[in-house]
């Protein structure tokens, strides 16, 4: 289990190393000159862009300037934000608990929903609740964020008044604030989340249920629920975690749009605001942090195996 | 069951949500988040209308665009190139420190010396800044600058708490320290800015909000949406149809005025190799004639907006009398093209930004100009890679705008002038330079406009060195309970008098 451990984490550091060529050399190849962005409309001013070019470090080679993007971030120095000036890791800290917010409430409107459906939808196959289940989960799929979130504004925040459309607060400065503000965001990412889960939980409850070893546990007389909830669904859940921790990083990464349409101070929001202001110290910090993120979530999922399946443990 | 206690919980969730804000708690809506709060060392159009709260200056403008003493108390020009201001009495910043002469000496040579300052180039050719008096400061001037008070009308003219400045050195936007009627309290990046009262400011009696939030929504739906509920009270540069939404709100006021900017189609004049079939200036005025900016200001903004041939905002006093668009005439424009030799239909693209209302412009340019003999197509970009797109010559018809100055000078001379910064298009007339650089240094108003009108008539008139198309308005929309809002051609939220009721 332990060496299985420092393998895992082993792996991390070349995925790393990779990953911050990747950011670096991606981000080079985007158009448009960051010293131009920044100068606003003193843009004209060849002696404001060399200047700014001079400071920003810009003006070296490439190559110089991503040894020392990567070595200040070994040192855990992400750098300043050139828009506002604040520092990257600042920013990223900031931001993290506010995506995380949303992504676990979203990510448990998306269970909550998602995996009772899928396995009711299995049990009662081809029936009215089976033909409703999928419709649902069609239509959780098939609708676009951003049109979900601006229905649900106009509906709870316009005509009835229920909930604010926006103003959101960390949950520990104000709970009330901050769940009326997050919740139909979460509820937006959540169906997402919940259809994506139905449609896999039915699949693998599917394959579970016509397995042998469920025909031996009828055969044996065991009540339904017993043979549903403890043989069949055990070892559907598998690839059903799997794609639940990469959706929770899905989510983590940041939900753009929906962050966007509902101001939500996230991740989403901050990377895409860094991306049209060619802020590139927060791209490549935010990039490398959600990059990390995906990473130690799928060593989680790894682990989660071996905790559903005991015959993954002596692997 | 399960909807009954959803709809209890949201009920619950609203009640304690919507519990009656402060009610002078004033919250803006911002189309954007704004950079670095530092007068000196910040960029955007955004800022500013944050630093209406934070920061005053030197001198504001009035309704006619005229500069009005603010920190000042007025000032005189003892020769073309030495200014002599007068300063207010008692004035204080926000870290209790007193406003006199020296922090004006202080925070101008900041505004010049500053490594990295944007203020530089608007602040001229300043050679001393002498401290006469507590309350008196002489500015001499390399060369008479007639745009220069307009410039302290603005971010050069803000005047900073020398110590708080010394304390945070560039870490000073970070939480600045002014002069203005509301202190700095706490921004979270993209989230909000927060300003409280400052009990000890030079006109307290006129400021009756407590606090103010500035709030980034760049999504106009989603801005629009917060104004309607009341999450927020005032929600700036908003957009034409938006005023039709909120027709039958009883809760909800538009304002719209004209603004101080301009949108423009540049030619590619002279700048590489792309400008070839744009060199011929009867080509350029073709393409002018066989658009009609009514049209487009019809179809794409509901007539909201106000065509125009210049660059000079209307209500500058400055503004060019009777030069107006021509009407759209499809025949003149063709035989403009048969005159200048060119085979139709002549192939163009045509630069415009990824947004949805600049690319139908696209579009409507696109269907006119076709009937003229112009085969167009659109190219959209985003923003930031059309601008380095234009600056190396790789366009040859571009759809750019400009927020605009006080000043005529910082809306014409960098787009017209030979050695223009913003002059991508790479237009060039020595007549137009000199009459350029005359207007920047003639006092007269009458003088000086009529300067303009010269350089205008020949550079677009004549030479249709780049194509003004129209002035937007800035449409703010506020709750009915907020009173004492002036509207003003810059687009800024002044925070004097501003009530909720």
């Amino acid at each position: 289990m332990i060496a299985f451990l420092l393998r895992r984490v082993g792996q991390i550091i070349p995925t790393l190393i990779i990953l911050s060529f990747l950011i670096f050399g991606l981000q080079q190849l985007m158009p448009g000159d960051p010293a131009v962005i920044l100068a606003g409309e003193e843009r004209g001013d060849p002696q404001v862009l060399a200047q700014i070019r001079a400071e920003l470090k810009l003006d070296r080679p490439i190559w110089e300037q991503y040894l020392n993007w990567v070595g200040n971030v070994v040192q855990g120095d992400f750098g300043f934000s050139w828009r506002i000036r604040m520092p990257v890791a600042e920013l990223i800290l900031q931001k993290l608990p506010v995506t995380a917010q949303l992504a676990t409430m979203a990510f448990i409107i998306g269970v909550v929903i998602g995996v009772p459906l899928g396995i009711l939808s299995a049990t009662r196959r081809d029936t009215p609740a089976d033909f409703l289940a999928n419709g649902i989960a069609l239509f959780g799929i098939s609708t676009p964020n951003f049109w979900l979130g601006i229905m649900m504004i106009l509906l709870f925040s316009v005509q009835l008044g229920w909930l604010p459309p926006s103003g959101y607060v960390p949950l520990w400065e104000d709970p009330v604030q901050s769940l009326s503000t997050t919740i139909m965001p979460a509820f937006v990412l959540g169906t997402g989340v919940a259809s994506v889960l139905m449609r896999h939980t039915r699949a693998a409850m599917l394959t579970a249920l016509s397995q042998d070893y469920v025909r031996t546990a009828r055969a044996k007389g065991l009540a339904e629920k017993v043979v549903v909830w403890k043989h069949a669904l055990r070892n559907a859940l598998i690839p059903v975690v799997t794609l639940g921790t990469i959706e929770f990083g899905r989510l983590l990464a940041g939900a753009v749009l929906t962050e966007q349409i509902f101001t939500i101070p996230g991740f989403g929001k901050l990377v895409v605001d860094a991306v049209f202001n060619r802020d590139y110290p927060v791209v490549q910090g935010v990039v490398l942090a959600t990059a990390l993120i995906f990473v130690v979530l799928s060593l989680v999922a790894d682990l989660l195996y071996m905790a559903i399946n005991p015959r993954l443990r002596t692997a | 069951m399960i909807r009954k206690t959803f709809a209890a919980a949201c009920i619950g969730l609203a009640a304690l949500a919507a519990a009656p804000a402060d009610a002078q708690n004033l919250r803006i809506a911002l189309r954007e988040d704004p950079d670095i709060l530092d007068p000196t060392l910040s960029r955007t159009y955004v800022g500013r209308i944050v630093y209406m709260g934070v920061c005053d200056k030197l001198f504001d403008i009035n309704d006619k665009l005229e500069a009005v003493p603010q920190l000042a108390t007025g000032y005189r020009w003892e020769d073309p190139t030495t200014l002599i201001i007068t300063l207010r009495q008692g004035v204080r910043f926000h870290d209790g420190e007193v406003m006199d002469a020296e922090a004006v000496r202080y925070s101008l040579n900041r505004h010049l010396t500053m490594q990295g300052s944007f203020r530089r180039g608007e602040m001229g050719d300043i050679t001393a800044i002498e401290v006469v008096d507590p309350q008196t400061v002489r500015i001499k001037l390399g060369a008479p600058n007639a745009s220069f008070i307009a410039a302290l009308t603005d971010r050069a003219g803000m005047i900073l708490s020398p110590k708080a400045a010394e304390a945070a050195g560039r870490n000073f936007g970070t939480r600045p320290v002014c002069a203005g009627p509301m202190r700095f309290v706490e921004r979270v990046a993209q989230e909000r800015i927060v300003l409280e009262r400052f009990p000890e400011y030079w006109d307290a009696g006129n400021i009756h909000l407590n606090r103010v939030t500035y709030l980034p929504i760049p999504d106009n739906t989603v801005r629009l949406a917060n104004l309607q509920s009341g999450a927020a009270e005032f929600g700036e540069r908003m957009e034409p149809d938006d005023l039709r939404a909120i027709q039958r709100n009883r809760n909800l006021r538009g304002v719209a005025v004209e603004e101080l900017g301009w949108q423009s189609i540049q030619f590619n004049v002279n700048n590489g190799e792309r400008s070839a079939p744009l060199r011929d200036p009867r080509v350029r005025r073709a393409f002018e004639l066989s658009v009609d900016r009514a049209a487009i200001n019809q179809v794409v903004y509901e007539g909201m907006f106000s065509p125009t041939r210049q660059p000079i905002p209307p209500a500058s006093a400055f503004r060019i009398p009777n030069f107006d668009p021509p009407a759209r005439n499809v025949n003149a424009a063709r035989a403009l093209l048969r005159e200048a030799g060119v085979t139709t239909p002549l192939q163009l693209e045509f630069t415009v930004p990824n947004n949805p209302d600049l690319r139908q412009v696209g579009e409507v340019v696109q269907a006119m100009a076709r009937e003229a003999g112009f085969e167009i197509t659109l190219r959209a970009m985003e923003f930031a890679s059309s601008l380095q797109a234009a600056q190396r010559g790789d366009f040859q018809l571009y759809l750019v705008g400009w927020s605009g100055r006080t000043d005529p000078d910082g809306n014409i001379h960098s787009f017209m002038h030979t050695r223009g910064g913003q002059n991508d298009g790479k237009y060039s007339n020595p007549e137009v330079d000199r009459l350029l650089d005359a207007a920047r240094v003639e006092g007269d108003v009458a003088k000086r406009r009529d300067l303009y009108r010269q350089a205008m008539e020949i550079a677009i008139g004549q030479d249709m060195g780049r194509m003004f198309v129209w002035h937007r308005k800035n449409i703010m929309i506020h709750s009915t309970r907020l009173t004492g809002y002036q509207p003003i051609a810059d687009g800024m939220i002044r925070l004097q008098g501003m009530r909720l009721n």
